[in-house]
């Protein structure tokens, strides 16, 4: 086993299947001589030819609407956009043709939408969006976001494979900072299922992507103060996999729900209002919501940090629950 | 790029073929008379978009394509999707929203398609954002060339659909890609109340084709014979791996935008001039001068296809309501949704055995 960077998992991930089912081609922006804006698909095109790694004009609609057409005919893309921010600019016909095709009329659309989602890097309001909830509300469309390099690549094969589409966000944060074990084996990491990635007993913190991390760090400082928090990465954000989530609180009682996007809106109001409506009864306090600020993405660092959730916040919010 | 008009791929059309050419036509009108009979009693459930006027163009362009290309209609070309053998069953049953219906009574109209594993007609049908098949058909072609297969790709858009970024997204995307795509662009005057004039600044719609760099042509949507050559050279290019082409078809929307519209906007006189110019009546006159056909060949025809329309109506009006319970469920794989729409052939096709442009067909045009 190999120690590789969260990126290169990715970019492993898409080789191997590729390579393992010529139906799956990649198409987007500067993807292809370039290896695209972060290098996910760096060498893909040496390897697979320009037929298979296709550089568009920068045409959202046209990416997403040829990945849908090749798709009805057999073909499994994978797309990508350049930025997930871009999303917006095919939202029409991601979420209207992709996601509905196969409610009305049974035609599924075995299609990956991926990109790079996220801040902390002074990316601005342009460049760091995390979009899962304007997705999380469409019904018909998957939505994934691995922290862990592992778990990149198990999670990039399982949306290729998947028959329906997938919204694969990957956290610019962690593509060269997170570092781990990926086997070069084949192996997939199932579509649906959160992981405990501490466990403890005092307050479960729910979150996923680069936020994994930040509370991974508040629960260390915390272990320090004897309060044990239990860590749940999401890992699929859409279907959510509350199961895992109300075992936890079922333990510990107490729930924190730590996401990056903003606050109004977002995943962590739904979590919230499914944790109230079916664990009600282990809920010994309100469940706490940690969220950005309902602004866009600022660009200057401090401002940056003054927008998005940090260690001190969730050190802060458990204390307040453990208290309560 | 204007294109070269030399060619008239229509000379090879045979008595049968030209015959069922008229067939398709007056069958899409009676379907859709039939309809509008269905909608005034109220068993339409949603609006009536009618092709009124325009029934030739879809018909003769989609003709130029060979029976197992892909066709991606919108809700005015009817037309295309009855050339590619979808039984008039299945539209009924879709504006009635039956159970039974291709999609169950989940989606309207033509919104349906068929996508077989296995060869026959592949149908993609439209969501109701204008522009967006433009690039879906661009990706069709993409991937059928990925697989090696020699299928082309058409569809259609509306002079108001043209003004879309969908449209210009898709076009200059199978532009550059060379693929094998033929797009039909409709004048027909109006986008819903709003003139062609409004839509663009262009004198001819199929300009719009000059910003691709691709071939484009005009022709009289009218002109059933013209449609079909001119989409049969575009069909052909595209076969060959000369990339998307346009034709424009100047037509005229001869009902309002859909059954409900009360027309104040549209001219009169306009609408008098055209109704002049109808594209059944004059192919049907055409036949009858070339002595291709007698007046008694073509009331056989119009007897037989007034007669299927209307039975097969009878059939869809007969078809049970969906159960309110399969409103949940089959929005992702596996959850048990698998519509099918029947594939039928015309009793020209029948006769003819083959199907229409086989490949020896195809090489000489
Ligand atoms: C993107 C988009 N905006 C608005 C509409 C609403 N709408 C439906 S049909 C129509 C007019 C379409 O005109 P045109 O493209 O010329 O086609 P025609 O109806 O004349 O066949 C409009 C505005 C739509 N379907 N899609
Ligand atoms: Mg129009």
């Amino acid at each position: 086993m190999a120690e590789r960077t969260y990126l290169e998992a990715i970019r492993q991930g898409l080789a191997e299947e590729m390579a393992r089912d010529e139906r799956v081609y990649a198409i987007g922006e500067d993807i292809g001589a370039y290896g695209g804006a972060f290098k996910v698909t760096e060498g893909l095109l040496d390897r697979f030819g320009a037929e298979r790694v296709i550089d568009t004009p920068i045409s959202e609609t046209a990416i997403i609407g040829a990945a849908i057409g090749s798709a009805y005919v057999g073909m499994r893309p994978v797309a990508e956009l350049q930025f997930i921010d871009f999303v917006a600019c095919c939202f029409n016909i991601l979420t209207n043709f992709a996601a509905k095709s196969r409610y009305r009329w049974g035609a599924g659309v075995p299609m990956v939408v991926r990109g790079p989602c996220g801040g902390g890097v002074s990316g601005g309001p342009f460049h760091s969006a995390n979009p899962e909830a304007h997705f999380l509300h469409t019904p018909g469309l998957k939505i994934v976001e691995p922290s862990t390099a592992y778990d990149a690549k198990g999670l990039i094969k399982a949306a290729v494979r998947d028959d329906d589409p997938v919204l694969f966000l990957e956290h610019k944060f962690l593509y060269r900072r997170v570092k781990d074990e990926v086997p070069d084996a084949d192996y997939v990491v199932p579509i649906g299922q959160a992981v405990v990635r501490r466990p403890g007993d005092d307050v479960t913190v729910v979150t996923f992507g680069a936020m994994t991390y930040t509370a991974l760090e508040a629960a260390e400082q915390l272990a320090q103060r004897d309060v044990e928090v239990e860590v749940i990465d999401l890992r699929t954000l859409s279907p959510l996999d509350h199961e895992t989530v109300l075992k936890s609180l079922a333990k510990t009682n107490k729930i924190v729900v730590l996401h990056e996007a903003q606050r109004t809106g977002g995943i962590g109001a739904e979590i919230a209002a499914a944790i109230t409506e079916r664990g009600f009864e282990h809920l010994d306090a309100p469940p706490v919501r940690l969220a950005s600020l309902d602004t866009p993405v600022p660009y200057n660092p401090a401002l940056e940090a003054a927008f998005r959730p940090g260690v001190e916040q969730i050190v802060a919010a458990v204390g307040q629950l453990v208290e309560y | 790029m204007p294109t070269s008009t030399a060619t008239r791929p229509s000379e090879d059309l045979t008595r049968d073929d030209r015959l069922e050419l008229y067939y398709f036509a007056r069958l899409t009108r009676d379907i859709e008379e039939r309809l509008a009979v269905l909608y005034r009693q109220n068993k339409v459930v949603g609006g009536l978009y009618r092709s009124l006027g325009q029934e030739g163009e879809s018909v003769a362009s989609a003709y130029a394509l060979a029976e197992d290309d892909a066709v991606a209609a919108l809700i005015r070309n009817l037309g295309s999707l009855i050339v590619q053998g979808i039984r008039p069953r299945a539209v009924f049953s879709q504006y009635m929203a039956k159970g039974t219906s291709p999609t169950r009574g989940r989606d309207l109209n033509l919104h349906f398609s068929h996508i077989p594993d296995d060869g026959g007609p592949i149908v993609v049908g439209p969501i109701s954002m204008l522009g967006d098949l433009v690039p879906v058909m661009a990706g069709v072609g993409l991937g059928a060339r990925m697989q090696g297969r020699s299928l082309v790709g058409m569809t259609y858009i509306g002079d108001g659909g043209t003004s879309t970024g969908a449209f210009h997204e898709g076009m200059n995307f199978a532009a550059v890609q060379k693929l094998p795509l033929v797009v039909i662009a409709e004048d027909n005057k109006y986008a819903y109340s709003t003139p062609v004039s409004q839509q663009m600044a262009l004198a001819r719609i199929d300009q719009r084709a000059d910003a691709y760099g691709i071939p484009h042509e005009m022709v009289d949507g009218n002109d059933m014979l013209a449609v079909y050559d001119a989409a049969r050279r575009a069909v052909v290019r595209a076969r060959q791996g000369d990339g998307p082409s346009l034709v424009g078809v100047d037509t005229m929307r001869m009902r309002g935008h859909a059954e409900h519209d009360d027309m104040r906007y549209m001219s009169k006189p306009l609408l008098d001039a055209w109704k002049a110019r109808d594209p059944i009546a004059r192919y049907r006159d055409h036949l009858i001068e070339t002595e291709i056909a007698t007046e008694t060949d073509l009331a056989d025809i119009d007897a037989m296809s007034l007669a299927y329309a209307e039975a097969e109506a009878e059939l869809a009006e007969a078809e049970p309501a969906p159960d309110p319970d399969t409103a949940a469920g089959g929005v992702f794989a596996g959850e048990h949704f698998q519509p099918t729409v029947d594939i039928v052939h015309s009793p020209f096709r029948k006769k003819r055995g083959a199907p229409r442009h086989a490949p020896a067909a195809e090489a000489r045009s």
